[in-house]
């Protein structure tokens, strides 16, 4: 465990000493104070498209921090050629795995932290409103999402070939699940056989990452989600990225390591 | 040596010929589209046609957040609402019910779960139609309103959508008339925001005479705008007809409250002649009632 957390450890201090964060969440808080300056008819109560425009610039950068963050950990090793002392040490291929996943998820959930920090902060200033319950709620499941995408990226990073095309092919698959997952049934109803199956094969199989998307629960002012269907949420979650981080080690434990 | 510049010549000729094209063009382009006035404008220059998509857009996000976040996605088109007037209609007779019930109807477009990953993700996004009201929180949907109006100003609902929850929900009636005035501007012709400013002056500043003024003309531009006959068959003839009563009753309504029963009953049998209300048989007895008034000897004031 002690490796795991070291190594972990390492990806954190990589995501502080590297500009992408900060210039992400500077976009953010600046895009987000120029629309909250914005007059509309005279009305400072009005906040919920301020809320609505900052969560997304959230879900976007923590998909840029998450998706940039993982795609180059074990490539960039293995260019350096910083792999083979790694695993000289009494350090498996099992272990790079799961350090490098955990020191992404980690990385991801402290950025979280400073952007819903931000948001409660912008959003309370208007309408003099903490709700605190939905703002855990949608971060702990944003932050799970975000492991299912570190993990598949992480499997991504093993099996293609550069970097940038991972990446991409990464977010094209995510921003595809979380617009058209919810509908893929609705879409395969109306298809005939074998179209139908396929699409309701392939609605089976996916992580439904858009579960995770909770932002107009937030900015129409629901009430919190049942705690039970966050857990069973986060334990399907847990399924999603333990399938791929075991998928990333079988293709993983093979490969040779010089480029 | 004429070989090696020739296509260099042809480009600067088919330069040229751009460059006259466009020129020539320039000044002609305008004139193409009914929406000419617009063309000079900086959202023009920047979005060009596209600005009307985003316009609409934004129009449906206010949309959106008139229900609460409960609102077919594309692939439930045929749920969506056809035109606006859920978003500013008083149900104050018993034939809204009716409309209100098919609106429910339509907007049911979850049904049951179709599986169990349906079932389940449910929990996350909002399930319940609601409509917003009370609390002041109709305000949310203004900034949409605003930026659609800013993108495309020759949308007329966007206008009477915003000022109606401006003057009737949230008290903000300079507000409400500095952007009706901003929507005549830009639709000098429009019957909609004329009849919109009517009922401003008439219901929020209760000076008669510009209400009335203002309600005359909406009537104008709505007749030099439907000269011929409509029905209710289509959608264009349906929202006419359905404008020319909202016009009908508010100044039929306006000389009643003044004592001007005959006019009064006037505008309602014009109501009926053009066959332009869902109650006919209620008109009717309103009409009846005018006239039986009319008949009727003022009371001298006691005061």
């Amino acid at each position: 465990m002690n490796k795991i957390l070291a190594l972990a450890g390492v990806v954190i201090k990589e995501l502080y000493r590297r500009k992408d964060f900060y210039v992400l969440f500077v976009l953010t808080a600046l895009i987000t104070l120029v629309m909250g300056a914005a007059n509309f008819f005279n009305d400072d109560k009005i906040v919920r498209y301020l809320i609505e425009i900052c969560l997304l610039l959230i879900w976007i950068s923590a998909l840029v921090i998450a998706v940039g963050t993982a795609a180059r950990q074990i490539p960039s090793e293995r260019e350096q050629r910083t792999i083979f002392p790694l695993l000289a040490k009494p350090v498996t291929r099992a272990h790079l795995i799961v350090g490098k996943f955990l020191g992404c998820w980690l990385a991801c959930g402290i950025a979280l932290v400073v952007f819903y920090f931000f948001l409660a902060v912008v959003s309370g200033a208007r309408e003099h409103q903490w709700p605190v319950g939905h703002y855990f709620q949608a971060l702990w499941l944003q932050w799970m999402c975000l492991g299912v995408v570190i993990a598949l990226v992480l499997w991504g990073s093993v099996v293609f070939s550069a970097p940038s095309a991972n990446a991409t092919i990464c977010l094209i698959v995510v921003i595809g699940v979380l617009l058209l997952g919810r509908h893929l049934n609705v879409v395969a109803l109306r298809q005939p056989e074998p179209v139908n199956s396929i699409l309701y094969t392939i609605y089976f199989v996916i992580p439904h990452l858009e579960w995770f998307d909770v932002r107009d629960l937030i900015i129409h002012g629901q009430g919190l989600i049942g705690w039970t269907a966050v857990l069973l949420a986060s334990l399907y979650a847990a399924a999603y990225t333990g399938t791929f981080l075991l998928l990333t080690w079988l293709v993983f434990r093979r490969k040779a390591l010089n480029v | 040596m004429f070989r090696k510049s020739s296509p260099y010549l042809v480009l600067l000729l088919l330069l040229a010929l751009d460059f006259s094209l466009a020129t020539w063009l320039g000044s002609r382009a305008p004139t193409w589209t009914r929406r000419a006035d617009s063309a000079g404008d900086m959202m023009t220059v920047l979005f060009g046609d596209a600005r009307r998509m985003f316009a609409n857009h934004f129009f449906t996000e206010a949309d959106v957040y008139f229900h609460g976040g409960y609102y077919p996605s594309i692939f439930d088109q045929q749920a969506r609402p056809k035109d606006t007037a859920h978003m500013t209609e008083k149900h104050e007779d018993h034939d809204a019910d009716e409309a209100e019930h098919a609106h429910e109807k339509a907007m049911d477009f979850l049904g049951k779960p179709k599986d169990w990953v349906d079932a389940f993700g449910r929990n996350f996004f909002v399930t319940e139609h609601t409509h917003l009201g009370g609390g002041g929180v109709e305000r949310e949907i203004l900034p949409w309103l605003r930026i659609s109006a800013s993108l495309d100003p020759q949308r007329v609902d966007t206008y009477t959508v915003a000022a109606y929850w401006l003057r009737a929900h949230l008290g903000k009636v300079k507000e409400a008339e500095q952007f009706l005035r901003e929507g005549l501007r830009a639709n000098p012709d429009s019957s909609e925001i004329l009849f919109e400013l009517g009922k401003l002056y008439y219901e929020n500043h209760k000076d008669v005479s510009r209400a009335r003024n203002l309600l005359q003309l909406a009537l104008q531009k709505w007749t030099a705008k439907n000269p011929g006959n409509l029905t209710k068959q289509d959608d264009a003839g349906r929202a006419a007809l359905f404008q020319y009563e909202q016009i009908m009753t508010s100044l039929a309504r306006l000389e009643e409250d003044q004592g001007n029963y005959a006019q009064a009953a006037a505008y309602l049998e014009n109501l009926l002649s053009r066959d332009a209300t869902p109650n006919p048989d209620i008109i009717r007895k309103q009409i009846d009632e005018l006239k039986r008034k009319a008949k009727t000897p003022r009371q001298p004031d006691a005061s």
